[in-house]
């Protein structure tokens, strides 16, 4: 994977909790077996109905996308991830994500950071008021940074590191393989196999 | 120092702990099915590696398949995708229960059923629900498709250690209560992000007296207040249910698996980080209202006014208004399926409500059984003959109208009690709105044309 340290550019306030998996990308798009090309599809259903606040002039082409508590809750379906990084979305602000989903935004390659709600609404506020505002969501630094203000944001260490250098998880977890073997070689001989 | 149970499950998995990064975890079963995975695959094709251990792999279709006709998916795109599974299966040497096969069904219900699922053991799939196989006392929970592909290649897991939660439930359940309702019950009282970063324990009087089917409905809808995985200690319900199944030990091994699996429970001085306790006695039968499973109220009750935009959007979205009786809500259609619901025992539940009786001149009624097994199972004790003689359709296995991503799904605006897992917009198709309930709730619903107390009618 492409190292990811910091992203730059507008933000898109999408001010609503508890935004599900199901409509960030809907089910009916869950059919392609490629990692790409999620894009148009996403939030699709919203978008259908007319005036969705993410396609509004003034917020196309944002790079940062703002939400509210518990987002990506849901299905575990990583395609939601894709959507949002498809369509340009390189970073995500929330005061919560659902677990699965966090996970699958930095497996992608997408900055998913946590920011206290009255911090959130700052910046939501400044998105729908001057949406030429950019701020910096800066993974190294572990800030979110704008105009006048830095806020700092906690994020799992490790997965920290596996962006920033860009690393391939499944060659680190190879480099296991005599522990994995060990391990292997103590199971249960009543595990199981599906044979 | 006295242990949980999530703990003692997640030690004994423990490959490799290191300060500051996640435990690598080891995996004894991987479930596999045709939506989630084909990134993944592709994934280990280009970097020319292969699956690790096929033999601790299962693969099933059970989202995209169509549940009447033959075998043949309705779109191109879903044949494709079920296609290039068969043939990941062949290429890497992974059991397959492809459509049409007897032992075909959803990911979740065939695991338990083949005595796959066992406890003790550390299952992943790509689907939320995999929180179901918890039920065994499994450390159970959903993956990613990248995660999915680390898996396939390493059968480890890296994992960051999560929180304990105890949800204890005591008490008799009323006569017309599920543990569908225990579970809704729940959601609607910690809303639906209060298990983020838990492992969840449900145990309690309660949860001892359900069968294995209620403890997995319990178990799959952990994912709906947030937790990463939901589990019952096993007990000689669990040893009763996976004695005798195919996969399950036999002879000497199973005498060493029951001691190893006698010992698979929170010491009593352990400690949660946090504690929920429910009184059985005081449930009632519940639907949901809005358009998450927290927006969930006893049936007994009306449609409450909004707290939040939330609520307000839900409301508007369901087409409801606060302070409308749940029994003056007419419905369109009835689902009853989803790896929830749609066990034999689920399947029974429902049948002895509608025994004799029609469904609703406008209802349209579907029952999907959750595995060819459990269709053939109903099928051999009669209950297809009691569903189509009310007027259902008696459809074949897979995962349907839950999320609608075969022909199965709502038409815009229409209403449907349903006995899956989501009540999210659109979930069982563009506009549709879900009711989310149990077995027999639905049952009524489907004769009655609207919603209704299930005590009613017993
Ligand atoms: S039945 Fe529904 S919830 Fe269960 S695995 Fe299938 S789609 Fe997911």
């Amino acid at each position: 994977m492409e190292p990811v340290a910091r992203v730059s550019g507008r933000m898109a306030p999408l001010d609503r909790a508890d935004v599900d998996t199901d409509q960030i990308i809907p089910k009916q798009f869950l059919k392609r077996i490629e990692r790409t090309g999620f894009g148009p599809f996403l939030f699709y259903d919203w978008r259908a109905n007319g005036d969705f606040v993410l396609d509004r002039p003034e917020h196309k082409g944002a790079a940062v996308l703002l939400t509210g508590e518990n987002f990506g809750c849901g299905s575990s379906r990583e395609h939601a991830a894709w959507a949002i990084r498809d369509a340009g979305y390189h970073a995500i602000v929330a005061p919560s994500f659902a677990d699965i989903f966090v996970a699958n935004c930095f497996k992608t390659g997408i900055l998913a950071v946590t920011l206290p709600p009255r911090q959130v609404r700052h910046l939501i506020d400044l998105a729908t008021e001057d949406p030429a505002t950019e701020v910096t969501v800066d993974l190294e630094a572990q800030q979110v940074r704008g105009d006048g203000f830095t806020y700092r944001f906690e994020v799992d260490a490790f997965a920290r590191e596996m962006l920033l250098n860009g690393l391939d998880e499944i060659t680190l977890v190879e480099r296991q393989a005599s522990a994995i073997e060990a391990f292997e070689a103590q199971r249960s001989e009543y595990f199981p196999t599906v044979r | 120092m006295p242990k949980t149970l999530a703990q003692k499950l997640w030690d004994a998995h423990v490959v490799r702990s290191t300060p500051d990064e996640p435990d690598l975890l080891y995996v004894d079963l991987h479930l596999v099915h045709e939506v989630t995975s084909p990134q993944a695959f592709e994934g280990l094709r280009l970097a020319g590696r292969h699956v690790r251990r096929p033999d601790l792999t299962v693969a099933t279709m059970d989202h995209n398949v169509p549940t009447r006709g033959g075998v043949r998916a309705a779109d191109d795109l879903s044949r494709k995708q079920m296609e290039v599974l068969a043939e990941n299966c062949r290429r890497e040497g992974i059991p397959l229960h492809q459509i049409g096969s007897r032992r075909q069904g959803i990911v979740h219900v065939i695991g338990p059923e083949l005595g796959l699922t066992q406890p003790g053991m550390l299952i992943v799939c790509g689907d939320s629900h995999t929180s179901t196989h918890g039920a065994f006392g499994a450390l159970a929970f959903g993956i990613g498709t990248s995660e999915v592909e680390m898996v396939l290649a390493t059968q480890c897991l890296p994992q960051n250690r999560l929180r304990d939660l105890a949800v204890t439930v005591d008490g008799e359940l009323p006569l017309g209560v599920t543990a569908k309702d225990v579970v809704l019950g729940l959601i609607g009282r910690t809303g639906i992000s209060q298990g983020q970063g838990h492992l969840v324990e449900y145990r309690g009087s309660t949860i001892r007296g359900l069968s294995m089917e209620g403890r997995m409905t319990v178990c799959n809808m952990s994912i709906e207040w947030g937790a990463k995985a939901g589990m019952v200690a096993p007990d000689d319900t669990t040893f009763k249910y996976v004695e005798g199944r195919p996969h399950a030990p036999k002879g000497e091994e199973w005498e060493a698996a029951l001691d190893h699996w006698r010992s698979l429970r929170s010491d009593p001085e352990a400690v949660f980080d946090q504690e929920i306790s429910i009184d059985a006695g005081r449930l009632e039968p519940h639907v949901t209202w809005g358009t998450n499973p927290g927006q969930v109220a006893p049936v007994t009750g009306r449609v409450p006014s909004p707290h939040s935009d939330t609520d307000e959007r839900a409301l508007r979205y369901m087409d409801l208004k606060p302070g409308t009786p749940f029994a003056d809500i007419a419905i369109d259609r009835v689902f009853i399926g989803s790896c929830t619901n749609a066990r034999l025992e689920d399947l029974r539940a429902a049948a002895r409500v509608i025994a004799g009786k029609h469904v609703h001149s406008k209802v349209r009624a579907m029952v999907v059984p959750g595995s060819t097994s459990v269709k053939k199972a109903a099928e051999d004790e009669g209950l297809d003959a009691v569903f189509k003689a009310a007027g259902f359709e008696w459809r074949n296995a897979g995962c349907s109208m839950c999320l609608g991503m075969n022909p199965d799904i709502l038409a815009p605006g229409e209403r449907c009690a349903s006995t899956s897992n989501r009540n999210f917009e659109g979930r069982q198709g563009s506009g549709g709105r879900t009711h989310l309930m149990s077995p027999p709730m639905a049952a009524a619903a489907a004769i009655t044309g609207h919603l209704i107390d299930v005590r009613e009618l017993l």
